[in-house]
């Protein structure tokens, strides 16, 4: 006990001693969320639109109102033609155009449906989608209203857009983002710190001084990662108090449970660490080594960015082995959702499932190396 | 009565096909400074590295402080410390925290922790800069200090892979003069070295080529090569190409140079006198005794040539 104890003091020293990794520790992580929560961010306010409104009627004025009132868009030009329209975009004075077309209030009055054109600029696919989403809803409840207002007449008319459903009605993306945030961030923090501090002790001779004294493998691994895990949990904590005061993250089920799911996924992160640094001989490739295992698999193929329900069978099923996948189920049952824990408890079997695994896996190195 | 504080018999390690250490037998007595010659390769720090129970002996056997090394490694590594020519601290911490972690490391508790960092501190010459980083320290004192952290829990028996690498001659100097009082007060020392003046520090030396113990014995002792076979020194301006000279002679069984002289090696019986008398044209030559290097160089030449290697 006096022997792990010894290790840890001497890694917590080191951590607190080693600027770099401090810094890998502790501000990387709030760098990264602050730099992914607002870049990640997938709301957009104030598109510039053009109106080419050929109509000119009340109904098509309270269209124009609409989408203006909205907040979502700023009329800057009106427009007389298609050509117009398509300048303006080039210029990337616009990135939307409503076009009204000549006759809607009097096809309205006949009780004829009426489609209004609304172009996007395409050239982020994100951006777009997200401007389709807005417009369908505005004109979805132009429609509703001018119905309400035509009320009694039988199959009342309809303004026509083609819609376009975002599951997300609200679009608070960062919401959604967050939780993945918190997987990515204890994942280079967990898995990079732990790996480069026991490489950097090999490559420096350290190690062997280490081995020659009498300390079992299992007090230097616990007095090592534990610093680590300490650590890394704090830095999650941080990241959810600081989620929670800026962007309204809520927190919906309990600490307890959450704090649960962070230590069990953070406890496979240490032992991927761990692992990778009985592979790796030098800092450098322990750092690929962790980019390969870890960083790519939480942001790719852990629902992160890209939904899986999405993607192709074959890369899917390369996700039932990514941690983070599972932690994220979990993550946003806790935090978003306040689910009961039966809707993610296999979740956290899996993560339980992921750290045995592989800390079994590490002891099973190290211990061959120590007696080779 | 002195007892044998390393006992090595038939000590072999293969690396797949390749034999690292090959059938090495050999006793350290308690007290003696033992010393491991050999190039790079020869099998030194393998058999280190055995008898510090970092690695397990293919065959043969090994008692170091009395413990057998492949049955009882975790025993060993209380009995030994250990130094390598990386002075392994931790650069970011200072002395006292290295001091402080080596001493947890080796489960001293909190009082002897005390008396020992003391003692190591003194012997090291760092009173006053406990808190300077071990990575802060010049070549020579992180020396001392990897040597202090190697002994705090006060190990019989002490290795040391070639300590004084890439340190200034003064502070080898000093350091051989720690070790020796460190010998003499009862610590037996195995110590690996390329440098050839160094071994002069060994009570014993062991001459390791390709994994076999070529030759073991006091200096004196392996002197007794060169028993009947006389050696002369020749000066010259051009040693080379004296050397090349003197190796046609049909009396002469090899030369090395040694700066500007060269040192040739005479065939069994050979009259000296008659020998330096032929040379003439102002040649200055003398008999010498063997160097260390002339020892060396010959048991390795006659290790490599007799058999091939099974």
């Amino acid at each position: 006990m006096r022997k792990v104890l010894a290790v840890g003091r001497k890694e917590m020293r080191q951590i607190l001693r080693d600027r770099r990794t401090l810094l890998i520790l502790l501000f990387v992580p709030a760098f990264f969320l602050l730099l992914y929560g607002y870049a990640l961010n997938f709301d957009i306010r104030h598109i510039p639109l053009a109106v080419d409104d050929r109509d000119k009627s009340s109904d098509s004025r309270e269209l124009v109102a609409a989408f203006v009132n909205s907040g979502y868009f700023d009329l800057v030009a009106g427009v007389g033609s298609p050509s117009e329209i398509e300048r303006l975009m080039d210029l990337n004075r616009v990135r939307a155009a409503l076009v009204i077309p000549e006759g809607l209030s009097r096809d309205l009055r006949s009780g004829r449906d009426v489609s209004v054109q609304v172009l996007v600029d395409g050239d982020n696919a994100n951006t777009a989608t997200t401007v389709l989403g807005y417009s369908s809803a505005i004109v979805r409840t132009v429609s509703r209203q001018l119905r309400i207002e035509r009320g009694g007449r039988v199959a009342p008319p309809r303004v026509l857009l083609e819609p376009r459903i975002w599951y997300n009605p609200e679009l608070r993306s960062t919401l959604f983002l967050v939780p993945g945030l918190i997987a990515y961030i204890c994942m280079i923090t967990a898995v990079v710190s732990t790996a480069l501090s026991i490489v950097r002790e090999k490559e420096r001779g350290t190690m062997e001084q280490v081995q020659m004294a009498p300390l079992g493998t299992m007090s230097y691994v616990v007095g090592k990662t534990v610093p680590y895990f300490v650590v890394s949990l704090a830095s999650a904590v941080v990241i959810v108090v600081v989620s929670m005061a800026l962007f309204g993250l809520p927190m919906r089920g309990s600490w307890g449970m959450l704090l649960l799911a962070l230590s069990l996924f953070i406890v496979g992160a240490l032992a991927t660490g761990l692992w990778i640094s009985t592979i790796a001989d030098t800092q450098q490739t322990a750092f690929q080594l962790a980019l390969l295992s870890s960083f790519l698999p939480t942001l790719m193929l852990s629902g992160f960015i890209f939904p899986i329900s999405s993607m192709p069978a074959a890369i899917r099923a390369v996700t039932y082995v990514v941690p983070a996948r599972y932690f994220l189920v979990a993550l946003r049952g806790i935090v978003l959702k306040g689910a009961p824990p039966s809707t993610y408890s296999f979740a956290l079997s899996m993560l339980v499932v992921y750290a045995v695994g592989m800390l079994s896996l590490a002891a099973f190195r190290l211990s061959r190396q120590r007696t080779a | 009565m002195t007892m044998n504080a390393i006992e090595v018999r038939d000590l072999t390690r293969r690396f797949g096909g390749f034999v690292a250490v090959d059938r090495v037998t050999f006793e350290v007595r308690e007290g003696e400074i033992f010393g491991f010659l050999g190039s790079n390769g020869a099998g030194k720090s393998t058999t280190i590295r055995m008898l510090c129970g970092l690695l397990k002996p293919t065959s043969g056997t090994a008692r170091v402080g009395g413990v057998d090394v492949g049955r009882d490694p975790e025993a060993v590594k209380q009995r030994i410390g250990y130094m390598s020519q990386k002075f392994s601290l931790y650069e970011a911490l200072t002395i006292d925290q290295n001091i402080e972690f080596f001493s947890g490391l080796y489960g001293l508790d909190r009082r002897t922790g005390r008396d020992r960092r003391a003692f190591v501190l003194k012997m090291a010459g760092l009173e006053g800069r406990e808190h300077t980083l071990a990575g802060d320290l010049p070549g020579g004192w992180r020396q001392r200090l990897a040597l202090g952290c190697a002994i705090l829990h006060q190990p019989p028996v002490l290795f040391l892979d070639e300590p004084t690498g890439g340190v200034d001659p003064l502070s080898r100097r000093e350091f051989w003069t720690l070790i020796e009082a460190m010998a003499a007060s009862g610590v037996t020392v195995l110590v690996t070295t390329h440098y050839l003046d160094e071994a002069e520090h060994c009570h014993r030396l062991a001459i390791l080529h390709a994994g076999r113990l070529a030759a073991i014995g006091s200096i004196t002792e392996l002197r007794e090569v060169f028993a009947d076979r006389p050696i002369v020194e020749v000066q010259s301006t051009d040693p080379v190409a004296l050397m090349n000279a003197l190796a046609d002679h049909p009396d002469v069984e090899k030369t090395s140079v040694f700066g500007t002289a060269v040192h040739a090696v005479l065939k069994r019986e050979t009259d000296v006198r008659r020998f330096i008398a032929g040379l003439g044209d102002g040649l200055t030559a003398s008999p010498v005794a063997p160097s260390l290097e002339d020892v060396f160089l010959d048991v390795v030449e006659q290790a490599q040539s007799p058999e091939p290697k099974a």
